[in-house]
């Protein structure tokens, strides 16, 4: 598979923070990847370094190959920041001339850009005019003009209203259905879980998953236990050999497992020790449980991987 | 080149305010054939400073640079304010993930202070040219075409300026700030040169020497004011003193290398800037 960008052991250091620790990342043609992590977690950070705005303390990265510099190869890629730049006393349609100058491409795909993202029939009004989803959308049109090989987007939605988020996602989507490798950094997972096909947690500059969407919610699951006498139930829990932990949520227990159980055995388990069942739910962790989870593992303990 | 030199016109001639200021930059220069027009009553004579050989042949090429030269504070706020709008609308960021290098960046600001300065230098060689076959006294090819260096000192001060302003606006990113840090950097240089220096060296030929190297001391020797060489100013000052050391107006070329220095030296500092900010 063709290689867009490979990063090895990247790192950076704002004086005394690490914002990248050690990332390690291959993009493949074709595959949408997801970037997650709460705030501060060094997300743009990363993405910053590539896009050649950011210098790295150390570490490598190269686009394609590494065949060509990285500011060439960035006329190849296509990417929006956190928040949309553009001159404000320009139109849309004059904004995306200007960045045709600088890809040193022609003209031609600017309309076609513009109607792909709905802004058509405003190309002419000014950026500074825009309502922040329509600068958004514009930042899109403008990260397409190139037809990148990689689209990358940093927060897309982020500030938006829910109609704003919903056309965002649609274009995203849109893209993504025509073979466009997508990377997507953002703290919404549900964003990811939606497009992304692999997906990468970092916390506090680290790496904590890196595989695909599935192999991350393709974990035991968990079990959502009430019966009249929860804390004999839990101390009976805790005697079972495939438990790892039990804990109370909403006057629920929920029996996390170190090793596959079936809720019937679970439950004739509970039986012979005298515990009647008012409620039993087998549950798979959501993407954004997951990640919660996996982010507070590792709270206190370092990386185990 | 091209392409660099397209990019930031568009940038600058699509923003109102830099439209209108480089406009009225070009009339203002204009502003120096009304100069002809003035009439004073001096001692009871009335004196029309065009008939007083101030559009005279070779002395116009050394008067109207000078003069001229004073309008490029105009120009100063654009240059500022076009590197510091490229912060301040996130810009800069935009246009490297856009394929820009930082090379790239710099050079075609760069690029584009060296076109408005020729700009300005071939408007200004036009107006005087006019302005000199209008009214001057001698216009034997020989003596239109002497003292023509001027124009070369007054580019060289125009792109030494604007890089001072480049530099300036890259180092601190506002406008307004970047702007006061130039006039107090002016003030400075006077300090250095009437306070400091001549009780560090004790004498003032030494501290002026010394002060020759500074930027903004540097650009000013290039064109030296040409008012005391004015022959009406001339009549009446020797007419009051009788001895007066004859002045040395002519430009230097060590005085133009001193403003390359820095030129290079702005734009070098302004590159090493650019390339470890992250941004």
């Amino acid at each position: 598979m063709e290689t867009i960008l490979s990063i090895t052991n990247l790192n950076k250091r704002y004086g005394k923070l690490q914002a990248v620790k050690d990332v390690s990342l291959e993009i493949h043609k074709g595959n949408v990847y997801g970037i997650l992590g709460p705030n501060g977690s060094g997300k743009s950070t990363t993405l910053g370094i590539v896009l050649n705005v950011v210098n790295k303390t150390s570490g490598e990265y190269k686009w394609f190959g590494g065949a060509m510099q990285t500011h060439e190869a960035l006329k190849k890629v296509g990417a929006i920041i956190e928040r949309p730049n553009f001159y404000p006393y320009m139109t849309a349609s004059e904004n995306l001339r200007l960045v045709c100058k600088i890809k040193n491409i022609n003209y031609t795909k600017v309309d076609e850009k513009l109607e792909l993202v709905g802004l058509s029939d405003r190309k002419d009004s000014k950026f500074s005019a825009f309502s922040l989803g329509m600068k958004q959308r514009l930042a899109i049109a403008s990260a397409l003009l190139n037809d990148p090989e990689i689209l990358i987007l940093d927060e897309p939605t982020n500030g938006l209203d829910p109609q704003g988020i919903h056309q965002i996602r649609d274009i995203i989507r849109l893209i993504a259905a025509q073979g466009t490798t997508i990377l997507l950094a953002s703290h919404l997972l549900d964003e990811v879980e939606k497009v992304c096909s692999h997906v990468l947690v970092l916390r506090k500059g680290e790496i904590l998953y890196s595989g695909s969407v599935d192999g991350m919610s393709a974990n035991q699951g968990f079990f959502e236990l009430d019966s009249d006498n929860n804390s004999n139930l839990k101390a009976i829990l805790s005697q079972h050999p495939a438990v790892e932990k039990t804990t109370e949520e909403n006057g629920k227990i929920l029996v996390y497992l170190k090793e596959p159980l079936e809720a019937a055995d679970l439950n004739s388990y509970l039986f012979q020790k005298n515990i009647i069942l008012s409620h039993l739910v087998l549950r798979k962790n959501s993407l954004e449980e997951q990640f919660l989870e996996l982010t507070n593992q590792h709270q206190s303990t370092p990386i185990k991987k | 080149m091209k392409r660099l030199i397209s990019i930031e016109l568009q940038k600058l001639w699509k923003n109102k305010a830099s439209r209108v200021l480089t406009l009225s930059y070009f009339i203002l220069l204009t502003f120096i054939a009304l100069v002809a027009s003035i009439n004073f009553k001096f001692l009871g004579f009335n004196i029309r400073l065009a008939d007083q050989g101030i559009f005279n042949f070779p002395y116009i090429w050394h008067f109207n640079t000078w003069t001229a030269a004073w309008a490029k504070l105009f120009l100063a706020i654009v240059i500022v304010s076009m590197i510091s709008n490229e912060y301040s609308y996130g810009t800069l960021k935009q246009n490297l993930i856009d394929g820009m290098s930082k090379k790239e960046f710099l050079l075609s600001k760069f690029l584009t202070v060296v076109l408005i300065s020729l700009v300005s230098t071939i408007f200004i060689f036009a107006l005087s040219m006019i302005l000199g076959l209008c009214f001057s006294s001698y216009t034997e090819a020989g003596i239109i075409f002497t003292d023509l260096d001027y124009l070369l000192g007054y580019f060289v001060k125009l792109v030494g300026f604007f890089s001072f302003c480049l530099f300036l606006a890259i180092l601190i990113k506002r406008s307004a700030f970047a702007l006061g840090f130039l006039f107090i950097w002016f003030i400075f240089e006077g300090i250095c040169e009437h306070l400091i220096l001549p009780r560090v060296f004790g004498s003032d030929a030494i501290a002026e020497k010394i002060v020759n190297f500074f930027p903004i001391e540097a650009m000013a020797n290039l064109i030296k004011e040409p008012i005391s060489r004015f022959q009406a100013y001339k009549a009446i000052e020797n007419q009051l003193t009788t001895n007066s050391i004859p002045k040395d107006y002519t430009m230097h070329w060590c005085d133009i290398l001193i403003v390359l220095m820095w030129i290079t030296i702005f734009m070098f500092l302004s590159y090493k800037l650019l390339k470890k900010r992250d941004l």
